[in-house]
C-alpha cells in the first residue's frame, strides 16, 4: 500500500473575474521514504497541491478530488479533528519564508512544545527535555538557551533548522519541504539542504521537495515531478528525465540550467508567460510558448499518460519515434479527435 | 527594559509643562473672569471688583501668574476653589472614583463586546455577522454622545421605565465610601438592595460612554485580526494540526493585539473627554460634571486642577499600555 495516494485533485479559488483553478485534477502515489522532487514556476500550483494536502487551502478556496489517502485513511472523509491528529504528526510541512513561518509572540521551545504536548501528550518537562533533544539534532549550537529565545532574535538559516526541528518532532512519515532554502544564503541552503537530506535518510521518511531549483532535484530526489499551471506535465525518474526530457517543458525548465549553457553567451530561456486566469489556452496550456505547439495541440487538452518510466501531458513527447509525422499530419489538420 | 521605561517616562515631563501651559492660558482666554460671574446678572461695584481682582492676583502680568502657579504646583497645592473655597485637589478625590467606575466598567464594556465582535467578524469575514458589526458599530461611532444618551433615557427611563434617569443611587441609601465606586462598597457593606440601585445607575451611562471605545475596539480587533490570520506562521501552527480555537484565540489574538492595545490606550483619553459629556447628561457626580461647573463659573483653579490632575491620569495610562504593549511584543522588549 502506498504511503500517499492522490486522484483527480483540484483547488478552485473564485474571483471576481471567475474561477480559478490553481491545482488541476492531479494524480499522485507516494511511496514509503520515497523522495519526491516538484518543480515548476511560481503560480504552476506546487504548493496549494500540498497545501491542499494538509487541508491548509482556507476560505474562499475550495478542494476537490476522488480520492485522498494517506497510509490508507481517507483524509476526504474523515472529520476535522481527526485530519488533525495527522496533520503536525504523520505528515509535517515546512516553508519558505522561516522567519514569518514563526510566531513572533512566542519563544522558540513555547511553539516547540506546543507540538509535542498536542501529538504526543507530553507534559511541561518531557516537552521541554525533547524540545532541546530536537534542537540538537537540526544541528543549533547552545540548544538550551534557544528555548527561551525568540524568532526574530535567530538568524533566518536557524529559523529554518527551528522549523524543521517542529516538523520532524512528532516522527513524521511524510515531510512536505515547500521551497525550504529559497529565503536563504546559498551556503546556508546547502546546510539545511543537507540536514533535510540525512534526516530522511536516518528516518526513512517520505520527502516531498518543492523547489525552484532542479540541480536541487538532481541531487536529492528518485522521483521527479514537473508542474505547470496547475497541471502535472511529467512525472519519472530524476535520473531518466535530467537524461531525456519527454515534455518538452521539462526540456526547456532544463536548458534553461546555467550549467548547461556552458558555451552559450546567453543563458536559455522559455519566453512568454504562465497563464493566468484570463489567457488560459484551450488545447495545451503549454502550447502558447511551445516551439513544437500545432493546430491540434493548441486547441485540445492532452491528456497525462504512461510513457517510458513515467507519465507525462504531451501530444509529441520528445522521445517518440513517430512525433515528427504526427506533428506534420496534425499541422496540416487531417487529424480528428477519434484517432487520439 | 529598564531603558525603554526610561524613555517612555522622561518623555511625561514636558507633556506635564505642556498641559499646564494649555490650562493656565486657555482658561484666561475666556471672556468674563470668576468675579463677574460669580455676582451674576447684578453686576459688581467696580471699586469692589477690582479689589477681589486684586485679592486673587488675577492684576499682575500672566507670566508673573502662571510662575506663582506652576510653584505651587510643583509643591503638590493646587490651590482652592474660587466657589466652594475647597482645596481642589480634595474635590478632585471625592469625586475621581465615581468617574472612574463610570470608565471602567465604559471600557469593560466596549472589551467584552468589542473584542470578540472583532474576532468573529474577522473569523467570518464578509459574513452578515461581519457586515453587521461593522455597521453597527460605525453608526455607534458616529453618533454624538448626547444625543445617543437621551435616546437611551427616553427609551430605557421614560418609556420602560427599567433604569432611573440620572444619579450614581437611589437617595434612599447611604453607603460609607471604601474604595469610592458605590457598586463594590454597597456590596462590601452587604447591602444588595443598594448595590443594584447603584448598578442600576451605572448601566445606561457605562453603555453610552462606551459605545465609542466599543465600536474602535471592535473595528481594530478586526483589521488586525483579518491582517493577521494571513501570516505565514497561522499557516504553520494550522500545519502543526492545532484546533482552529487555538490558532484564532491564541497564535492570532496574541499578535493582533499589539495594535488593539494601543487602540485601548488611546480611547483613554476619549473616554475621559466622553465622560463631561456623559455626566452631565445623567447628572453624575464625577469630575466631568464638575468641571462642566467650573467652566460656566470660571472657576480658574478648579479648571486649572481638574485639567491637569485629568491629564495626569490619561499620561500615566498611556505610560502603562506602553509598558504592557512591550510586555505583549517580545521585539519592542529587546529592541535596543
Amino acid at each position: 500500500m502506498p504511503l500517499l495516494e492522490i486522484e483527480n485533485l483540484s483547488v478552485e479559488f473564485p474571483t471576481s473575474q471567475g474561477t480559478l483553478r490553481a491545482v488541476d485534477r492531479i494524480d499522485l502515489t507516494l511511496e514509503e521514504g520515497e523522495v519526491l522532487g516538484v518543480v515548476g514556476e511560481s503560480g504552476s500550483g506546487k504548493s496549494v497541491t500540498m497545501l491542499a494536502l494538509m487541508g491548509l487551502v482556507g476560505y474562499p478556496g475550495r478542494v476537490r478530488a476522488d480520492k485522498l489517502r494517506f497510509d490508507g485513511r481517507d483524509l476526504l472523509t474523515m472529520s476535522a479533528r481527526e485530519r488533525r491528529h495527522i496533520t503536525g504528526k504523520d505528515v509535517a510541512m515546512i516553508f519558505q519564508e522561516p522567519s514569518t513561518s514563526l510566531n513572533p509572540c512566542f519563544t522558540i521551545g513555547f511553539q516547540l512544545a506546543e507540538t509535542l504536548r498536542k501529538h504526543e501528550g507530553m507534559d511541561r518537562k518531557a516537552a521541554k527535555r525533547r524540545a532541546i533533544e530536537l534542537l540538537e539534532q537540526v544541528g543549533i549550537p547552545a540548544p538550551e538557551s534557544r528555548l527561551t529565545a525568540f524568532p526574530h532574535q535567530l538568524s533566518g538559516g536557524m529559523n529554518q533548522r527551528v522549523m524543521i526541528a517542529m516538523a520532524i518532532a512528532c516522527n513524521p512519515r511524510l515531510l512536505i519541504a515547500d521551497e525550504p532554502t529559497t529565503a536563504l544564503d546559498v551556503t546556508i541552503q546547502a546546510q539545511i539542504l543537507e540536514l533535510l537530506m540525512s534526516l530522511q535518510r536516518e528516518r526513512g521518511m517520505a520527502l516531498v521537495l518543492i523547489t525552484h531549483n532542479m540541480g536541487v532535484v538532481a541531487e536529492t530526489a528518485q522521483r521527479i515531478m514537473v508542474m505547470y499551471a496547475g497541471q502535472i506535465m511529467e512525472e519519472r525518474k530524476v535520473d531518466a528525465l535530467f537524461a531525456d526530457p519527454q515534455h518538452p517543458y521539462s526540456a526547456a525548465l532544463l536548458a534553461a540550467l546555467p550549467e548547461r549553457s556552458e558555451n552559450a553567451t546567453r543563458l536559455a530561456t522559455i519566453p512568454g508567460m504562465v497563464p493566468g486566469l484570463n489567457d488560459r489556452p484551450k488545447g495545451c496550456l503549454f502550447s502558447p510558448r511551445c516551439a513544437y505547439a500545432t493546430a491540434h495541440s493548441r486547441n485540445v487538452q492532452p491528456e497525462l499518460r504512461a510513457w517510458m518510466d513515467g507519465r507525462v501531458r504531451c501530444h509529441y513527447p520528445l522521445g517518440d519515434p513517430n512525433r515528427d509525422a504526427e506533428r506534420a499530419r496534425d499541422e496540416a489538420g487531417l487529424t480528428t479527435e477519434a484517432t487520439r | 527594559m529598564l531603558r525603554f521605561i526610561l524613555t517612555r517616562v522622561s518623555l511625561v515631563i514636558p507633556t506635564f509643562i505642556g498641559i499646564t501651559l494649555l490650562a493656565f492660558f486657555l482658561v484666561r482666554l475666556v471672556p468674563g473672569d470668576p468675579i463677574e460671574t460669580m455676582a451674576g446678572e447684578r453686576g459688581i461695584d467696580p471699586a469692589r471688583h477690582a479689589q477681589l481682582v486684586k485679592e486673587y492676583g488675577f492684576d499682575k502680568p500672566l507670566l508673573t501668574q502662571y510662575g506663582v502657579y506652576i510653584e505651587r504646583v510643583v509643591q503638590g497645592d493646587l490651590g482652592k476653589s474660587i466657589v466652594t473655597r475647597e482645596n481642589v485637589l480634595s474635590e478632585f478625590g471625592q469625586l475621581f472614583p465615581a468617574t472612574i467606575e463610570l470608565a471602567l466598567c465604559a471600557i469593560l464594556i466596549a472589551l467584552i463586546v468589542g473584542l470578540p465582535a472583532g474576532i468573529i467578524a474577522a473569523v467570518k469575514r464578509n459574513s452578515i455577522f461581519d457586515h453587521g458589526v461593522m455597521g453597527i458599530s460605525l453608526t455607534g461611532y458616529s453618533m454624538p454622545i448626547f444625543w445617543w444618551g437621551l435616546l437611551l433615557i427616553l427609551l430605557f427611563s421614560v418609556q420602560l421605565g427599567i433604569t432611573p434617569v440620572s444619579g450614581r443611587i437611589a437617595v434612599q441609601y447611604f453607603i460609607e465610601p471604601v474604595t469610592g465606586f458605590l457598586t463594590i462598597d454597597s456590596l462590601l457593606a452587604g447591602d444588595i438592595d443598594a448595590f443594584w440601585s447603584a448598578l442600576s445607575h451605572l448601566v445606561l451611562p457605562a453603555i453610552v460612554l462606551g459605545t465609542v471605545p466599543l465600536a474602535v475596539i471592535a473595528r481594530m480587533t478586526r483589521s488586525a485580526m483579518l491582517e493577521v490570520l494571513g501570516e505565514d506562521y497561522i499557516r504553520t501552527a494550522r500545519a502543526k494540526g492545532m484546533a482552529p480555537i487555538r490558532v484564532v484565540a491564541l497564535h492570532a489574538l496574541r499578535n493582533a493585539l499589539i495594535p488593539v492595545v494601543t487602540v485601548i490606550g488611546l480611547q483613554v483619553g476619549t473616554l475621559f473627554t466622553g465622560a463631561i459629556l456623559t455626566e452631565t447628561i445623567f447628572s453624575w457626580p464625577g469630575v466631568g460634571k464638575w468641571l462642566i461647573e467650573a467652566i460656566s463659573r470660571r472657576d480658574y483653579p478648579v479648571l486649572q486642577g481638574g485639567t491637569l490632575l485629568l491629564g495626569m491620569v490619561v499620561m500615566s495610562v498611556n505610560l502603562l499600555v506602553d509598558l504592557l504593549y512591550g510586555l505583549i511584543n517580545p521585539r519592542i522588549r529587546h529592541a535596543r
